[in-house]
């Protein structure tokens, strides 16, 4: 009997299948077509301190194996979310859920954590550190160590539940962030966020996107995500949750081996309303395929080759 | 909601670059008109939202304009290939509402969702006028359809070469109790400015999902912002705040 269970920050997960935040809403649509007691956990939409209509649109545009998205982080804000959207997700998924909460000043993280840590139903809080800071003219907290380490310290000074940090990939170096967040006393990392990119529409020679630019997931991405996971895995001492153009039960299995603890699935989950279903029906098989007993015991289980410079 | 695989039946053009798509297949989640289809296509990542034509008995009918890569894929695909489809988007238009004498206002290729909405509105008693715009001759598809269903049927192009020269809303007739319409954002904006009886608009935006998941195609309404996809593709007409 395959063992799909790892242990993330504590808690246990019956399988490593996460769907990710922004891609999996409130798990509401998807509990209508499927038992989504399943997965492991989900991340649910972006929370913000107060509610945003996010972008104009257009917001969505295809590219080659991906797409790019500029929502903006719309959601109903934490108040909303914890008065509607939390009892109603009690219907229908009883695990602990992922949390994952946006700010655009220290603040607002620390605000917005400090509801939803007195919340029984999460688990765990993901603190998307890829927003502008608007104390900050603007910079994205995750792309200056110095910056994402105060949100982190701020959020962990009051909250008891584990905090994960989502990375944005778009810096020079993401193992110095990973290290500035593992020292604030983050209790895990994910990663990566969306890549920032952009289309132009060549009749009307127009960015596709409203906001001109926008985040590229889906498969284009995985390489980049895989890199990236294993550099951070191997720099620090606490969880990694690998996510970027996951699809299937190979690609989840690639990023346990490049160092991810559990695996976050996202845009596919937007082509194909199963994806994640059919992931963790997949795994039992692929671990057969590649000799796997224990799922948790390839975290990391890639051995690089010597390097000769 | 469900995915579902369709075979083609057919696969033929209207116009130079509009075409209709017969497939076979269970249609049962198309419970409304004005509900929509996501077409998963081979080579491109993001499925196609397309409006559904007719639904009935097994057979759906697909009316689609090619505009790009992936609609010209499709126009490609032969009799017997088969289709996944995620079926029963949206909420479509609500008969309900329609009064004794509703009017379907259609623009190029918005006018494909009025013909199953014009059969369910026949099928209730209504009278029914159709009012279906283009840009030219060439480009006049389903008139005969909308006539043979039992609608009065008003043909408008913008060049004058068939039927009222201009748009539909240069052929209103006086008497509609309610509208349902769909077509280019100019158009529906000329509609909602032009009329003074209530109604319905189904719009329409780049979509990621087409289930209400990514949130990627929000429109403005009184109540917030809504997901086209999920809370439309129809909002009535005292649901928008469009600045004339």
């Amino acid at each position: 009997m395959a063992d799909l269970s790892v242990e993330l920050c504590g808690i246990k997960l019956d399988n490593p299948v996460i769907p990710a935040s922004g891609t999996f809403g409130f798990g509401a649509e998807f509990a209508e077509l499927y038992d989504i007691n399943v997965l492991g956990t989900f991340s649910f939409k972006g929370t913000t301190r107060q509610p945003r209509f996010g972008n104009p649109t257009p917001r969505i545009a295809e590219c080659p194996a991906g797409m790019l998205n500029s929502v903006g982080l719309q959601n109903p804000g934490v108040e909303h979310v914890i008065a509607e959207e939390l009892p109603r997700m009690k219907t229908y998924f009883c695990k602990p859920v992922m949390a994952n909460v946006s700010g655009f000043s220290v603040e607002d993280y620390a605000y917005t954590c400090a509801l939803l840590d007195a919340q029984d139903q999460i688990g765990w809080i993901e603190l998307n550190v890829s927003c502008p800071n608007v104390h900050g003219g603007g910079m994205s907290f995750g792309t200056d160590p110095e910056a994402a380490a105060g949100v982190v310290r701020a959020v962990k000074a009051i909250t008891k539940k584990p905090i994960i940090v989502k990375l944005s990939p778009n810096v020079t170096d993401i193992v110095a962030v990973a290290l500035a967040c593992e020292k604030a006393g983050a209790d895990g990392i994910s990663l990566i966020n969306t890549l920032l990119g952009m289309r132009i529409d060549l009749k009307t020679r127009r960015p596709v996107l409203a906001n001109n630019t926008g985040g590229l997931s889906g498969p284009a991405v995985f390489p980049v995500a895989l890199r990236m996971v294993w550099q951070v895995a191997h720099a620090v001492d606490i969880p990694v949750v690998g996510m970027g153009g996951v699809s299937s039960a190979d690609d989840m299995i690639e990023m346990m081996l490049a160092g991810a603890t559990a695996v976050e699935v996202g845009a596919a989950n937007l082509v194909d309303p199963y994806a994640c279903r059919d992931i963790i029906n997949e795994l039992p098989e692929t671990m057969r395929k590649y000799k796997i007993e224990k799922l948790s015991d390839i975290i990391k289980g890639a051995n690089s080759w010597e390097k000769t410079l | 909601m469900r995915d579902i695989t369709f075979e083609i039946s057919e696969n033929v053009p209207l116009t130079a670059n509009v075409r209709r798509m017969r497939l076979y297949g269970d249609t049962a989640d198309i419970t409304r008109a004005g509900q929509f289809v996501n077409v998963r296509l081979d080579g491109f990542y993001l499925r196609r939202p397309i409006s559904v034509c007719d639904a009935e008995n097994g057979v759906l009918t697909l009316i689609y304009k090619c505009v790009g890569a992936g609609t010209e894929r499709m126009s490609r695909m032969r009799t017997g290939e088969r289709l996944n489809v995620l079926t029963g988007l949206g909420n479509g238009y609500d008969i309900s509402l329609s009064g004794r004498r509703p009017l379907l206002l259609g623009g190029g290729v918005g006018v494909p969702p009025l013909y199953l909405l014009a059969k369910k509105l026949l099928a209730e008693g209504k009278d029914v006028s159709a009012v279906i715009g283009f840009n030219t001759a060439a480009e006049v598809f389903y008139e005969k359809e909308f006539a043979s269903l039992g609608c009065s049927v008003t043909v408008t192009t913008a060049d004058g070469s068939y039927g009222t020269k201009g748009f539909v809303t240069d052929a209103l007739p006086e008497d509609a109790t309610y509208f349902y319409a769909c077509g280019p954002m100019p158009m529906l904006k000329a509609v909602y400015a032009k009329t003074d009886i209530s109604g319905e608009f189904s719009l329409e935006e780049r979509m990621g999902c087409g289930f209400g998941v990514c949130v990627g195609c929000t429109c403005k309404t009184v109540t917030g912002g809504k997901r086209i996809c999920k809370d439309g593709p129809v909002f009535k007409k005292e649901e928008l705040e469009w600045q004339i």
